[in-house]
């Protein structure tokens, strides 16, 4: 299954940085993504698109994950090429993230 | 216990006109901030200041005036804006003579000077967040901006002002600002600031918060966004708040939104830095109180640092770009052909590019290339040839256009419907000066 099925997902941006939160839809499932969705399988998912460090923040009060990848914009909102100037569609790609296929027990 | 009730009558200078006179007039507001100045407006405004001294602020004010004005004059509703952009006394002129031609004699409008660090800093070593320094960018200096808090909204409110027009604030500020009026919060509360922080942070981008920016058919489904309604907070002097709209507007509020909106843009939620406060997000709790009701609570504040960010603009060259499509069998064959035949024809032609690009849109134009997304390796019955460059002159810049659209005749089979266009780039880098260094001032205007 992939994560779009647990949680939704928004992207921000500063800069040549993208911040993309990751909400559970259901607090049970937060642990899951928790240990999951870290920021090393979020470097890789977003390989070719993010040339720096993913950071991950944690908020089990809202059962989310705060990603903050940098050097995802091209240089820069104001200054990239890209069409997605923003990344504002880089949530939608957080989402094809794959989750193991069952739960833990 | 006292309560206030703000709200959010644009979220971007673009935004929808409607939602903010719904808001006038059915919100039982004592507020209506309109946000308007994203990190490049401020700069784009300092240039047309610079093509029109009286101009420089927002081009929708008088628009937006013109249609709130009526509501919030007869229920004592005040106005908070940082519509003024570069130029906010030329802007409280022009708020006093629409109130003028509706009728409003004697309207009291304040504006905030002072954001602008221009001349203080152009020059200088300041060193910028992406490297180098101020001096460095020479005459390609466009502007520098800082992010001020909201003790100069809160003086003018204080001293009875009815439109509190700003430059560059930091955009929770222009929420918070009144809520320290209202309660008087002392300027080191830190958790009071922090939770009236929350609150700004939730508001200020309008319908963000009230399902715009959020539908996902299926799996997040948001009824009537072509009547999207913008949010209000109803706040208590602790600085918790109830999130709602006005009734019978589209869009929701749900803790999923509120959730959204409270993490969008931040780095690390328990230091979200603001002039006024570090506020904290990390406790916050979101509860459903009701039918497009969220009740927030719990967050916290620390010191400020003392610094204030500045957003510096600088001229960057212009951007080229052509597309053109191409559809049926063998589309992205042809697109890809398009795209070798420009990069050629550029090389042929000696074209000098500081960077350019070559998009297929529907293929590859923002996840990259296929092998980096999966599911990628299907044909599409359309694609897009994309060819983009930034140039230093615009002519260089209109070359690339005019070679995409030289396809026409000489490029692939069956390619339409190109598009060109060339505009100048300005660029936002950002720097940090000591609080000390700028020195908000009010200036006062009567209609």
């Amino acid at each position: 299954m992939i994560l779009r099925e647990l949680a939704h997902a928004r992207t921000g941006d500063k800069g040549d940085i993208s911040c993309i939160s990751v909400i559970a839809y259901d607090a049970a499932d937060y642990p899951r993504l928790e240990r999951e969705v870290t920021a090393e399988r979020v470097r890789a998912h977003f390989a070719g698109i993010v040339r720096g460090e993913v950071r991950r923040y944690l908020l089990p009060n809202i059962g989310a994950l705060n990603f903050v990848l940098e050097g995802a914009l091209g240089g820069g909102v104001t200054r990239t090429l890209a069409l997605d100037a923003h990344g504002k569609c880089l949530a939608s790609r957080m989402l094809e993230l794959e989750l193991a296929a069952a739960g833990p027990a | 216990m006292k309560t206030i009730r703000i709200g959010a009558g644009s979220g971007f200078s673009g935004d929808r006109i409607e939602p903010a006179v719904e808001l006038a007039e059915h919100g039982g507001l004592r507020y209506l901030v309109f946000e308007c100045l994203a990190e490049r407006t401020i700069a784009l405004a300092q240039l047309a200041r610079r093509r029109d001294p009286e101009g420089g602020y927002d081009t929708l004010l008088a628009a937006r005036m013109r249609a709130v004005l009526p509501a919030c004059r007869r229920q004592g509703i005040r106005i908070v804006t940082n519509m003024g952009a570069a130029n906010p006394l030329a802007a409280a002129r022009r708020v006093a003579e629409v109130a003028r031609s509706l009728g409003m004699p004697g309207l009291r409008i304040a504006a905030v000077t002072g954001d602008d660090v221009t001349d203080r800093l152009r020059g200088t070593d300041t060193a910028l967040d992406e490297g180098g320094t101020i001096a460095a960018l020479g005459n390609r200096l466009v502007s520098a901006n800082a992010y001020i808090g909201a003790g100069p909204i809160a003086r003018a409110l204080e001293a009875g002002a009815e439109v509190v027009v700003t430059g560059r604030v930091a955009d929770p500020a222009l929420f918070l600002g009144p809520l320290m009026h209202e309660f008087g919060w002392a300027e080191d509360d830190w958790p009071r600031l922090g939770r009236g922080t929350v609150v700004g942070h939730l508001l200020e981008c309008a319908g963000q918060v009230t399902g715009g920016y959020f539908a996902d058919p299926g799996f997040k489904d948001v009824p009537d966004l072509a009547r999207l309604g913008f949010p209000l907070a109803e706040v208590d002097g602790n600085g918790d708040a109830l999130i709602t709209k006005v009734p019978g507007t589209g869009g929701r509020v749900t803790p999923a939104t509120c959730k959204e909106q409270l993490l969008y843009e931040v780095h690390d939620p328990a230091r979200y830095l603001q002039p006024d406060v570090a506020a904290d997000f990390s406790g916050v709790r979101v509860e459903a109180a009701g039918e497009d009701a969220v009740r927030v609570s719990g967050g916290d504040g620390a010191a400020r640092t003392g610094l204030l960010k500045v957003s510096v603009g600088c001229h960057e060259g212009w951007f080229g770009e052509g597309q053109i499509s191409y559809a049926g069998p063998g589309a992205a064959a042809r697109g890809r052909l398009a795209l070798e035949i420009v990069r050629e024809r550029l090389r042929l032609i000696g074209h000098e590019a500081e960077e350019l690009r070559f998009d297929l849109i529907g293929m590859d134009a923002i996840l990259g290339p296929p092998g980096g997304a999966p599911g990628m390796g299907f044909e599409p019955r359309e694609v897009r040839a994309r060819v983009i460059g930034r140039c230093n002159s615009p002519e260089e810049a209109e070359r690339i256009a005019h070679e995409v659209d030289s396809l026409y005749l000489n490029g692939p089979a069956s390619g339409g419907g190109v598009v060109k266009s060339v505009r100048e780039v300005v660029g936002i880098r950002s720097c940090l000066v000591p609080e000390a260094m700028v020195s908000a001032g009010l200036t006062w205007m009567e209609a």
